[in-house]
């Protein structure tokens, strides 16, 4: 099908509905964001109008920067984590027989329909002590008594990459499905065993798709402020959890308004620079 | 006896037989076509000589050798595939030293060889091209030269030329002989195009259902066609039914043809002639008797369609011999008996 610009005002009417959505709940709440970010607290009520820079200022600390390094070192992780484990995975999926596919990918949409608490509740049960896994690894004889496994970073981690990999997979797969198989076998005529036929083939092949999925896992465990919460010890907690703290529970909307937009632009900017580096790499 | 030797092969996929009871055996440095309709069997019988299909039964030997069980990398074949399968990440060099790569050849042994295959296939110099940036006939050769890096004992290709258009086809089908020749490898390629086959073989096998339904050199193919679907398949023929007249002679569409026998015991047969074996002249004697139907000049051949005996027979002419005819007229048709291929009904 050929698309014709569109030449009258007319052509632009679908648009219209879409337009006034963003506005009205994206570029207004996100434009009230960034002017609240510059107000003045005010101990006894909410905030005042101003132009001021402290609340900017008062996050150049050592604390809100590690915690914010935290939170990129830890989306980072949770990314790579869900590729490394959701790339096979998706391409092993994709080779096998249609009603396979149809029933794993029911399975993990249905992963989706689950609530974040939900997650996070049912990952400290199985992480517990009284009747967490490790009361299996027990009975198997490969423990000598149940440990608790949380809170840690690792459960942190695992609760993420949980939550994380259905969406993985979900934008992996039309990739994969699409990959032509005869890149794969032409590697094999050629010598590769199929382990390295995937590695130096397939993977190459699909760099922009694994690029993009990075940038899409990265954003989303950035936003993530429940798990850690719930998983996770307070120094694992990310910038996410702070901002909920200062937004409602100390009630210093300026604040939690400027650490939101400096997350933002930090998160921006990163996949800014990786779009970058990957355009170049390209051009070479 | 060194060369490709297919014992009983037989797919099948569930119910499906793919490929049923294959046998065939190819001396080395033999070009092979497999020829036949789509869904015949011939691609499913490559990627099992390939390794990239196991066969539910039957073996596979490359110089006396069995491969049947031997996982298609440590083959030593180079294959073309249809979709060329080029790796779109790497230039035109990186491609085609890719196998070199996997073994461990230095940089140096790498560039060299490239340059060689690049000479080879007349592109040197477009070692440093992105395959994107090629022409269909440039992938086309650039695929070929990546097959052949290792310099393979077994060189197969699946339906390669079927994306150039007709003109660069018929040229890269010389080339691709020529290629062949000159490295002597014994090569097989897939193919639904007789006239490929016919162009590029020594040995064309006609596939059909699985099965092989002939396999010998073109001409013969051609001149000697072991049944009905076979001579239907190879150039266009006319397939005419037959009978013994019981007085030793034969009678083609309820006309006696003069010289024409039927093999001893057959009451019943189909006589496969070429169109530019019938003769069109005056009706009389010893000719079928039929009624031009249609007549097509096609510059270089002038086809006539004539109607004989319910059926419709095809002459085809040069324009030196054109026949005098016009649509509506009463003509005979000749068939010389040494012409006629006799075939079961």
């Amino acid at each position: 099908m050929r698309r014709e610009p569109p030449r009258s005002a007319a052509d632009y009417a679908p648009l219209v509905f879409p337009a006034l959505m963003l506005v009205v709940f994206f570029v207004a709440p996100f434009s009230i964001m960034i002017a609240v970010s510059f107000f003045k607290r005010d101990p006894a009520g909410f905030y005042k109008p101003d132009f001021v820079f402290d609340n900017y200022a008062r996050f150049l600390s050592t604390f809100f920067g590690s915690v914010l390094g935290f939170s990129l070192v830890l989306a980072v992780m949770v990314a790579i984590c869900c590729v490394a484990i959701g790339f096979p995975f998706t391409y092993l999926l994709s080779r096998c027989a249609r009603r396979v596919q149809t029933v794993w990918l029911v399975a993990l949409l249905s992963v989706l329909s689950l609530s974040e608490v939900i997650i996070g509740f049912a990952w400290s049960t199985l992480l517990s002590r009284t009747a967490g896994i490790t009361n299996i690894f027990v009975a198997l004889g490969l423990m000598d008594q149940p440990v608790a496994l949380l809170p840690s970073f690792g459960a942190v981690l695992t609760g993420m990459v949980y939550q994380a990999l259905p969406y993985t997979i979900l934008v992996l797969y039309p990739a994969l499905v699409r990959l032509d198989p005869t890149l794969l076998e032409a590697a094999r005529t050629l010598g590769a065993s199929p382990a390295r036929a995937f590695l130096n083939v397939v993977t190459p092949a699909l760099r922009n798709t694994i690029v993009a999925t990075l940038i899409m896992v990265f954003v989303f465990a950035l936003g993530s402020y429940l798990l850690p919460q719930i998983l996770g010890r307070p120094q694992q907690w990310t910038l996410s959890v702070l901002i909920t703290d200062q937004a409602i529970y100390q009630s210093n909307m300026p604040f939690a308004a400027a650490m939101a937009v400096f997350l933002v632009l930090i998160s921006l900017s990163l996949v800014g620079l990786t779009l970058l580096v990957g355009r170049r790499e390209n051009a070479q | 006896m060194s060369g490709l030797s297919i014992n009983a092969v037989t797919k099948r996929f569930g119910e499906f037989k793919a490929v049923d009871d294959v046998s065939l055996s190819v001396p080395h440095g033999t070009f092979v076509c497999l020829l036949g309709p789509s869904g015949c069997g011939k691609t499913t019988l490559l990627r099992m000589i390939g390794g990239l299909e196991e066969p539910t039964s039957g073996s596979i030997a490359l110089d006396e050798a069995d491969i049947t069980n031997v996982p298609t990398h440590k083959r030593n074949l180079g294959m073309v595939f249809q979709s060329l399968a080029l790796f779109p990440h790497l230039s035109v060099g990186d491609n085609i030293a890719y196998a070199l790569r996997i073994r461990g050849a230095s940089k140096e042994e790498q560039r060299k060889r490239v340059d060689e295959l690049l000479a080879l296939i007349h592109l040197p110099g477009f070692a440093d091209r992105p395959v994107a940036k090629l022409s269909g006939g440039q992938r086309q050769r650039v695929a070929i030269a990546r097959a052949l890096a290792l310099s393979p004992r077994l060189f197969l290709l699946d339906e390669p030329l079927s994306a150039l258009d007709a003109k660069l086809r018929e040229a890269m089908q010389v080339e691709l002989r020529q290629l062949q020749q000159r490295l002597g490898i014994t090569t097989i390629v897939v193919t639904h195009d007789q006239r490929e086959a016919m162009t590029m073989a020594d040995l064309v096998v006609v596939m059909g259902e699985g099965r092989i339904l002939q396999a010998a050199p073109p001409i013969e193919i051609y001149r000697k066609p072991a049944d009905a679907f076979v001579a239907d398949f190879i150039g266009s023929t006319n397939l005419l039914p037959a009978e013994a007249d019981g007085a030793g002679g034969a009678k083609v569409l309820g006309e006696a043809v003069a010289g024409l026998k039927l093999p001893a015991g057959m009451a019943r047969a189909s006589i496969s002639i070429r169109p530019e074996d019938v003769r069109i002249a005056a009706p009389g004697a010893g000719a079928l008797t039929g009624t031009v139907d249609f007549v097509r000049d096609l510059g270089g051949t002038i086809e006539t369609f004539v109607q004989a005996g319910g059926a419709t027979v095809i002459a085809v002419a040069t324009p030196r011999e054109r026949p005098d005819v016009k649509v509506g007229q009463k003509v005979g048709l000749v068939l010389p008996p040494e012409s006629c291929v006799v075939l079961k009904p």
